[in-house]
């Protein structure tokens, strides 16, 4: 069966998961609000920033990131004269490229949700004596929930699943930066498909039972569909 | 002295220009009158704040609400708003849209309290409901019980009738009827529909193409042959009479006005009781004597005020019973042929007269 260091893998894998998904949440909301009401011209812009590590090869995106959180690229310059170190080949460099590489699964969903309450809702709100932020959250949260649920869901089910970005600035360290997708691959490499079975199995499991939970919970399938 | 509104807006929006001002009373219901597409919505979302307008003016009593530089946000605006469309909160059950903007006002602020804005609208029995499981006419009182809850001081509502079939409208319309009875907020309601502003409105404002045409006094504003109201139609004048008695014999109610008597069938009311009455232009025929063999019950003296021709063969007559302004829709041949002047006297044959409270 499982062999400790693919326990070790599991760990760092949700860990990860979990983390991206908490920052996307927190970050994504006031971004996916913002773009679901602002008339600014150029906003289509972002959205295609945004959208873009659904076209792009991962490999491609992990390249970038990794020029730009090694030793020699900007942000990991700025980390190691503030006494730290490249972010490269870290967890915390993987926990900045999954950021970039699932924002779409999570924004996409967020605006679409809040885009779909319309304006009414708010308005109603308004005239009620809530202010800006009270009604922000006590309706337009309230009535997104099922944007929330499907963003929180395919942000960390896309999360686990990464591999190619993972692979570029995250290398393949255990205990540090190898995830199930790369054990997977090193137990294949190695011939060892009973180990790739029960990883592979699993994996496909619990992706399964995320997306009946949320289809279940979700009567809005546009939402998910929109997302993918 | 009593206290007034005073507005005076200007907004863009694309092509449509709403350049509208207007100063009524704080005081019963004003209809804010005029086709689809005049500016009525947008001047009462200006009103609420929903809208900013590129220049505006707006006191309610002695606050002011809007000036240059200024805007109170909607959400400090002490307004009631029902909306067309219910736009009940989905995620909540009745008990809590109603409690919502509730919670939100000072214990001091609240004048009306939620037993009295949910037995006014009849809705005790929808408490613990979804908005989704209710029907049209169920939604929109419950919204009008919300908008209550917060003891607004102007009470703002957008055609609350008009997404309703005329079942439904039957079922709201006594419920805004009796809000204006029971409580001492002012009213501003618009609305498309002449039969709905005759039943509810005591001020009117008259609106075409984004600007105020006029504003008054309902009964006045309905009689005008200056404005297009008269031409409408179903022109019509409106009249506050009192029961004065009953004919038992053959079941009829006595209301007096200024003019006289009218009779109508029915003995639902009492004694006393203030009625409201329409009486169509189109049904007011003129002769220049009394007329004794006649089905026509409610005959009157009257003095021709102006006359107005309003086609090759129509004319609209404006007349005086007693002080009280009608009018009468009679061919441009009958005129001549009653020799009909201003300061003529006839008499005016009402054929049906609807009670509309």
């Amino acid at each position: 069966m499982l062999n400790e260091s693919d326990l070790i893998a599991l760990g760092i894998t949700l860990k990860l998961a979990l983390l991206t998904t908490c920052i996307l949440l927190l970050t994504g909301t006031p971004l996916a609000w913002w773009l679901s009401r602002s008339r600014w011209r150029y906003k289509f812009l972002l959205e295609a920033i945004i959208a873009l590590p659904l076209v792009l090869p991962p490999t491609v995106l992990g390249f970038y990131l990794l020029l730009l959180l090694g030793p020699n690229g900007p942000l990991g310059a700025l980390m190691m004269s503030m006494g730290g170190q490249p972010l490269a080949f870290t967890f915390s460099g993987l926990v900045i490229g999954s950021v970039f590489y699932s924002m779409p699964f999570v924004v996409q969903p967020l605006q679409d949700a809040f885009s779909a309450i319309g304006q009414r809702p708010m308005e109603v709100a308004a005239t009620l004596r809530a202010s800006p932020l009270d009604r922000f959250f006590t309706v337009a949260i309230p009535l997104a929930r099922p944007g929330f649920l499907t963003a929180a869901v395919l942000g960390f089910a896309h999360t686990v699943g990464e591999f190619g970005v993972v692979l570029m600035i995250g290398g393949n360290i255990p205990g540090e930066t190898q995830v199930l997708s790369i054990a997977i691959y090193d137990h294949v490499e190695g011939l060892e498909y009973a180990h790739a079975h029960w990883l592979s199995g699993g994996l496909l499991l619990m992706s399964f039972i995320l997306l009946i939970a949320v289809y279940a919970f979700n009567s809005r399938f546009r939402v998910v569909k929109n997302a993918i | 002295m009593q206290s007034s509104i005073q507005a005076k807006f200007k907004l863009h929006r694309g092509d449509f220009l709403l350049d509208a001002e207007f100063s009524i009373p704080a005081k019963g219901v004003t209809a804010l009158f005029g086709s689809s597409g005049c500016g009525k919505t947008t001047l009462l979302r200006a009103i609420a704040g929903l809208e900013t307008a590129q220049s505006g003016f707006l006191k309610v009593g002695e606050m002011i609400w809007q000036e240059t530089g200024y805007s109170m946000p909607p959400h400090q605006r002490p307004i009631g708003y029902v909306f067309q469309e219910a736009s009940l909160f989905e995620h909540m059950n009745v008990q809590q849209n109603l409690e919502y903007g509730l919670k939100r006002l000072p214990e001091k602020e609240r004048k009306v309290s939620l037993h009295d804005a949910i037995e006014l609208l009849g809705i005790g029995n929808l408490l613990r409901r979804k908005p989704h499981s209710l029907s049209g006419g169920e939604k929109q009182r419950v919204a009008i019980a919300r908008a209550l809850a917060v003891s607004p001081q102007l009470l703002l509502m957008d055609e609350p009738l008009a997404a309703l079939d005329q079942n439904r409208k039957m079922e709201v319309l006594p419920y805004i009827q009796s809000l204006h009875k029971e409580l001492d907020i002012p009213v501003i309601y618009v609305s498309h529909s002449l039969e709905e502003v005759a039943q509810l409105a005591d001020h009117l404002i008259l609106m075409e193409a984004g600007r105020v045409v006029n504003s008054g006094d309902i009964h006045d504003m309905f009689t005008r042959l200056d404005l297009p109201l008269a031409q409408e139609l179903d022109a019509s004048a409106i009249i506050n009479a009192t029961v004065s008695g009953f004919d038992e014999v053959y079941h009829l109610m006595l209301l007096e006005f200024a003019g006289g008597t009218i009779r109508v069938a029915g003995q639902a009311l009492q004694k006393g009781d203030e009625v409201r009455l329409r009486l169509i232009a189109r049904d007011v025929s003129l002769t220049l004597e009394h007329q004794s063999a006649t089905s026509i019950l409610n005959i009157f003296p009257v003095i021709v005020d102006e006359i107005l021709q309003t086609g090759p063969a129509q004319m609209v007559v404006r007349l005086l019973a007693g002080e009280v302004p009608i009018l009468s829709k009679i061919t441009r041949k009958s005129a001549s042929e009653l020799g009909l002047k201003i300061g003529t006297k006839v008499y005016a044959q009402v054929k049906s007269v609807a009670l509309l409270s």
